[in-house]
């Protein structure tokens, strides 16, 4: 081997800089061995223990004495079976709750944000009402809001006011939310370094155009990861809904376990929830880990 | 008539005055370079005059128009004034070509085809003429920092303000920029930079004002000031900056 390298590394060590090509040395070879050695041990290693523990719990379950009554509640094939396609079309008002209000928190907590950012004195009156909105709607618990907003404004017996549980639902959604959204957009607009905007404005860009040109783009990217996540908790929250009557997932599933007297249309429910988020928190970690290398990588910039 | 008239501007920072009734005039195509120790005033001098900060004394004028009146639009001045950052501050969402045709499109409402072909001959001018589709990141500081030029003077100022714009640069990278601007004193680009780097300051400069705790302390043309000093802080600046005298 060094035999046969010897004669073409003098050639390329002799050869012009940009020509000269690379040869692996009998050293990186060692090397290399040595780190896939290490890893196939450590792989094998982390698979065992993770085999260990998953068979321990199972075998704990299944042999603790409540297990064939669990089973026959949570596990039981033919309740899984009928409840399904009911939880299924009920499902299906889930994500269409959730599309409806993620579109209008986005709205809603942009404009909270922007809000919050004005700094003429004008616009003082303004600026107190979105902390005022920002710090009571994070206050309540997302289920009692639905409770206040479903029951609440039906009551008030005003004209043209919704009726519609599933509106009233998504109203309730729109504000809790809403409120956190606008604290992640505020985070990501203050993120953006001052000397962007002194860049801007002594551009003669004007404050919204510094906005909507210079800190917004730049502020958006970095809060997706955020946003997704809170989107993710939105998803399952959707089914606080049902406190209001509409026959969504949850509340197909209840109706099918009051008549059975079998839980296992929960756990239908649960493994559709399980099924959309799964794949939003993978995007989540993907698009959280992609922002964190840029930011390592982009130097240079301020 | 000077294109740039400073009257006894004061600012202060928490009661501690920065600048001390600075005056300063400068003609049309005249560079001054403001030079001074690290928190002599330079910066904020340079802030005042683009409105980035309000003088707490005094007046600015440009073209013959106050510029620190209460009833004058800030967007209104900035328009006419480029201004260059130590850092550069380059838009990193955009490209090359986008940070520099955003203000002329955005603010001066130049039809993009335009404000591209100006853009695109800018680059060639200054060597960059293959780099106008690359993100800022993908630079290296000195092209970096000629973007940001080329950003400021895109939209055809009257005057350009530098403020150390070779300080966060490789000394490889220093003479690059440093051509740029000579090459923008050649065009008679009115500017006033604050710098550290003497030798240019001298080679460039008409007029040098040296800066010590916010009062203008001595003025001249280059040749006075770092040949013959006549106030002792300069001389002992230059003495600590140069190594002799
Ligand atoms: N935004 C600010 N708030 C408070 N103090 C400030 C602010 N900006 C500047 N100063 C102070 O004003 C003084 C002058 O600062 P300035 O940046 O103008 O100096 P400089 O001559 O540009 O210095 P350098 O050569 O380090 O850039 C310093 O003492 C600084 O601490
Ligand atoms: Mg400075």
């Amino acid at each position: 081997m060094t035999e046969e390298a010897r004669p073409t590394r003098v050639e390329t060590v002799t050869a012009a800089p940009e020509t000269r090509s690379w040869v692996k040395s009998e050293r990186q070879i060692r090397r290399e061995a040595e780190l896939r050695r290490r890893t196939r041990r450590s792989v094998s290693v982390a698979t065992a223990s993770t085999l260990l523990v998953a068979v321990t719990v199972v075998v704990a379950v299944t042999a603790s004495p409540g297990w064939p009554r669990v089973r026959e509640t949570f596990f039981s094939p033919t309740a899984f079976t009928e409840a399904l396609p009911d939880v299924l079309r009920g499902f299906l008002l889930n994500i269409k709750i959730f599309l409806v209000a993620e579109v209008f928190i986005l709205v809603l907590g942009l404009i909270v944000a922007l809000v919050r950012g004005l700094r003429s004195p004008v616009f003082f009156p303004l600026r107190a009402l979105a902390v005022l909105y920002t710090d009571i709607f994070r206050g309540i618990p997302t289920i009692l809001l639905v409770y206040l907003v479903g029951f609440g404004i039906p009551a008030l017996q005003l004209q043209g006011a919704p009726a519609d549980p599933v509106t009233l639902g998504v109203i309730a959604l729109v504000l809790s939310y809403g409120a956190y959204v606008a604290e992640v957009f505020r985070s990501g607009i203050d993120s953006i370094h001052p000397s962007q905007r002194a860049a801007a404005r002594s551009l003669a860009l004007s404050h919204g155009q510094t906005m909507r040109y210079v800190v917004l783009p730049q502020a958006v990217r970095r809060v997706v990861p955020p946003l997704l996540n809170d989107f993710v908790s939105l998803q399952k929250d959707s089914a606080l809904v049902a406190m209001l009557g509409p026959l969504e997932a949850l509340r197909q599933a209840q109706i099918h376990a009051a008549s059975t007297f079998n839980y296992t249309p929960y756990l239908a429910a649960a493994l559709l929830f399980i099924a959309l988020t799964v794949p939003m928190a993978r995007l989540t970690d993907h698009l959280a880990a992609r922002t964190a290398r840029r930011h390592l990588g982009g130097g240079g910039r301020a | 008539m000077s294109l740039l008239k400073i009257d006894g501007v004061w600012k202060h920072y928490r009661g501690q005055s920065v600048l001390r009734g600075i005056d300063l005039e400068v003609a049309p195509h005249e560079v001054v370079c403001l030079i001074g120790a690290s928190g002599s005033g330079k910066s904020t001098l340079l802030r005042c005059v683009n409105l980035l900060e309000a003088v707490d004394d005094g007046t600015i004028h440009l073209d013959g128009a106050e510029i620190t009146d209460p009833g004058v639009d800030p967007d209104e001045v900035r328009k006419r004034i480029g201004t260059v950052f130590q850092a550069y501050n380059l838009f990193p969402h955009m490209t090359v070509l986008d940070n520099i045709t955003l203000a002329p499109r955005k603010v001066h409402r130049t039809p993009r085809a335009e404000a591209e072909k100006r853009a695109g001959e800018l680059l060639a001018r200054f060597g960059l003429a293959d780099r106008a589709g690359e993100y800022p990141d993908r630079l290296s500081g000195g092209q970096q920092q000629r973007v940001a030029v080329i950003r400021a003077i895109a939209t055809r100022p009257r005057l350009l303000l530098l403020d150390e714009v070779t300080s966060a640069l490789d000394p490889t990278l220093v003479t690059e920029v440093l051509g740029v601007i000579r090459e923008l004193k050649a065009t008679g680009m009115t500017m006033i930079l604050a710098t550290h780097e003497m030798e240019f300051a001298r080679d460039i400069a008409d007029t040098v004002c040296f800066l010590d705790g916010g009062v203008l302390l001595e003025r001249g043309s280059p040749e006075q000031i770092f040949t013959a000093p006549e106030h002792p802080r300069t001389r002992e600046f230059l003495s600590r900056i140069l190594g002799r005298l």
